[in-house]
């Protein structure tokens, strides 16, 4: 007997489909962005929320995590716009160019748009919508892969974001600072933001995301980046979300030939969260380091899932991720790297390693490596375990109290991943948030 | 009374009994050396007196300087003034030489309710030990003993005693894996710290290291116990004629 098998909507994904019925008149854009919203929704409409069948998102059942989808956040008030003048404490006195979003909207009197170097512009995606701008039909949704759930949710429901040209040859030396803020007030947010940076460009992005620790408000956030040739552009992401919220982002890249590009993903906050990116070194000879450090205990879940696309020749990347897990939380990795017919003399190598400081915590990895040229030099590891008690012994042994000793090999254990971003001052900020979270553990 | 003092003692690894009824007694000023064939229990003892998880006594005391040591954490023994250096000191990726010698220093003078280095005075210190050791600034600044040789990390060990500037010193076969050259910039390592209010409890299985760092007593280990105690001459005796005697002895 056939039964016919129809996906039984829940609450969130009929809350979603209603935001959308009724926002889609209002969000920014011509027809033709109306268009593209749409056929993305139209994705979503057909797949659901992702569930743990789906692969690509099986430690990470979002039809389960997702009780409900928040309304979508109205403009922000003064209120919420004072409370993010206090935000991006995280950085500590690195020096940045901030552009900043209160529950999801740019707030330009908040943001740092006076004297803006040559070669560099920014603005808002709303405006850009809005106004027509041809950058925007001309990137928009071209690097980001439209069959990802969370992307095409994101391509539906984008409100604002960043839009930011870096032209050739420009080098921009005040890092860019995304600073996403959630208001008080639980909501979600779906921001698109538009990078594309010119041939030979120098230039650092940093993308945060804070918010309220009592707040349960939703976000998802995407960055769709184009590194011209010989560019070099590093990005960070910090996700430092208040210990409610659910967090999905995403970074989609495109890298051209004889690139540097180093991106980083910091996770210490968030109840559920899922950053997930898609690389693709399109051209010949890039160089990319892919780092992360991830940062949780108590009950959070937080999921890195990253798909290197090695499409030409003689591109080498490395993939170093690392995860410290204490209390129930669940840490999962999920890494691909794909090598091309053409990308002949690709190098790579992924290493991931979870350090779990509980019996309770728990760590997938899951690298993957799909290879169809010949010679190539690919690589991968995993590793997850506790802390080494003949390691703590010896620190113990020169008179380091044990927690003190944890927080040593702790520090160093993230560090060896941190220590691959380029700024220094980055690298401190980050090294004292980790020691923090260590001080706030051992009290 | 003896700065470490040893009755009696027991030990179990694992269901079987290492050490069977050992006593010792160091007073401050003296070197004594233990030496033994392998396996009598000599790093057994090491361990046990640092404070290693899984080296409990079945039986017996160890006091250190009045005190139970059973009653105290590794790190809180070394504050204490009680310091291993390691037969096989371990490599910590990561974590900077300095940082480390540092976070060592200033947790076992705030445990003893002194102040903390200054940074400059901390630096000052360490570049003038070093020297003495031939341990140059390239080897602070790396991981602590990530690459280095057996040698260095040897020297290693020795830069963190002198640094830390224990009641009673235990090197756990310092001399193995040494060259002859090593050797005596570890002797003279050794000998520089050695003072009336010191004790250096030296375990070794060979008498080579004793040329050079020059004991006042020296005791023979041997299944789990003190069967032998005498001069630094009976180093020689025992190198000459070796532990043979000693393990075909009958246990009582």
């Amino acid at each position: 007997m056939n039964a016919e098998v129809s996906t039984i909507k829940t609450a969130a994904e009929t809350a979603l489909a209603n935001a959308f019925s009724h926002a889609r008149t209002r969000l920014p854009g011509d027809g033709v962005i109306g268009a593209q919203r749409k056929a993305a929704f139209d994705v979503f409409a057909k797949e659901g929320l992702p569930h743990r069948r789906v692969e690509e998102w099986k430690y990470t059942d979002l039809r389960a995590l997702m009780r409900d989808a928040k309304p979508l956040a109205s403009p922000p008030d003064a209120a919420a716009k004072a409370r993010a003048k206090t935000a991006g404490k995280l950085l500590g006195d690195v020096e940045t160019r901030r552009l900043v979003f209160v529950d999801g909207a740019f707030v330009p009197e908040l943001s740092d748009l006076a004297g803006q170097e040559a070669g560099l512009s920014v603005g808002s995606l709303a405006d850009a919508l809005a106004g027509g701008d041809p950058m925007v039909a001309a990137h928009l949704g071209k690097v980001a892969p439209a069959g990802d759930v969370a992307v095409a949710l994101n391509t539906a429901l984008m409100g604002d974001g960043a839009v930011i040209r870096v032209a050739v040859g420009a080098t921009i030396e005040r890092p860019l600072h995304l600073l996403f803020v959630a208001a008080e007030k639980p909501a979600a947010t779906f921001t698109r933001s538009l990078v594309v940076v010119g041939a030979g460009a120098r230039v650092m992005l940093i993308e945060s995301h804070e918010g309220p620790p009592g707040s349960d408000y939703q976000v998802n956030a995407a960055v769709e980046l184009s590194v011209g040739e010989r560019a070099h552009v590093d990005h960070v992401k910090i996700i430092a979300e208040g210990a409610s919220a659910l967090h999905v982002s995403t970074l989609a890249a495109v890298v051209g030939a004889k690139a540097r590009f180093n991106a980083f993903t910091f996770t210490m906050g968030g109840a559920v969260v899922r950053n997930q990116m898609f690389l693709n070194f399109d051209g010949e000879e890039t160089l990319a380091g892919i780092r992360g450090a991830t940062l949780i205990k108590g009950h959070q879940h937080a999921d890195t899932t990253l798909v290197a696309n090695h499409i030409a020749r003689g591109c080498q990347s490395r993939e170093v991720f690392k995860s410290v897990l204490d209390g129930e939380a669940h840490g999962v990795f999920q890494g691909r790297i794909i090598v091309r017919h053409g990308a002949q003399k690709t190098d790579a190598k992924m290493m991931t390693q979870a350090l779990l400081l509980s019996d309770r915590a728990e760590a997938d990895n899951k690298p993957e490596l799909e290879i169809f040229a010949d010679d190539v030099q690919c690589g991968h590891g995993a590793t997850a375990g506790a802390l080494d008690d003949e390691l703590k012994f010896y620190l113990m042994a020169r008179g380091i109290p044990a927690a003190e000793a944890e927080a040593l090999l702790i520090q160093a254990f993230l560090g060896e991943a941190i220590e691959g971003i380029e700024h220094a001052g980055l690298r401190e900020a980050l090294m004292d948030q980790v020691a923090a979270w260590l001080k706030a553990r051992a009290s | 009374m003896a700065l470490l003092e040893i009755k009696n003692l027991h030990v179990e690894i694992d269901g079987r009994e290492i050490l069977k009824g050992l006593d010792l007694a160091v007073n401050a000023g003296e070197v004594h050396a233990i030496m033994g064939p392998n396996g009598s229990g000599k790093s057994t003892l090491a361990y046990l007196l640092a404070g290693k998880q899984g080296y409990e006594p079945t039986a017996g005391e160890v006091l250190f300087n009045g005190k139970n040591i059973f009653d105290m954490s590794p790190d809180e023994r070394a504050a204490a003034g009680l310091f291993l250096a390691f037969q096989y000191p371990l490599e910590i990726p990561g974590v900077a030489t300095m940082t480390f010698l540092r976070t060592a220093l200033n947790a076992q003078r705030k445990k003893r309710g002194e102040g903390e280095l200054s940074t400059p005075e901390f630096i000052k210190k360490v570049r003038e030990v070093a020297g003495k050791l031939n341990i140059d600034q390239d080897m602070l600044r790396r991981a602590v003993n990530v690459g280095f040789s057996g040698g260095e990390k040897k020297r290693n060990e020795i830069l963190q005693m002198a640094l830390l500037e224990p009641r009673l010193a235990v090197l756990d076969e310092t001399d193995s894996g040494l060259d002859i050259d090593a050797l005596k910039i570890v002797a003279e390592g050794v000998n520089r710290l050695r003072s009336p209010q010191r004790a250096f409890v030296v375990i070794t299985h060979y008498q080579r290291l004793l040329d050079y760092i020059v004991p006042d007593v020296v005791h023979v280990l041997s299944r789990g116990r003190i069967v032998k105690t005498g001069g630094k001459d009976l180093a020689l005796e025992l190198e000459a004629r070796g532990y043979h005697e000693y393990q075909e002895e009958v246990p009582a």
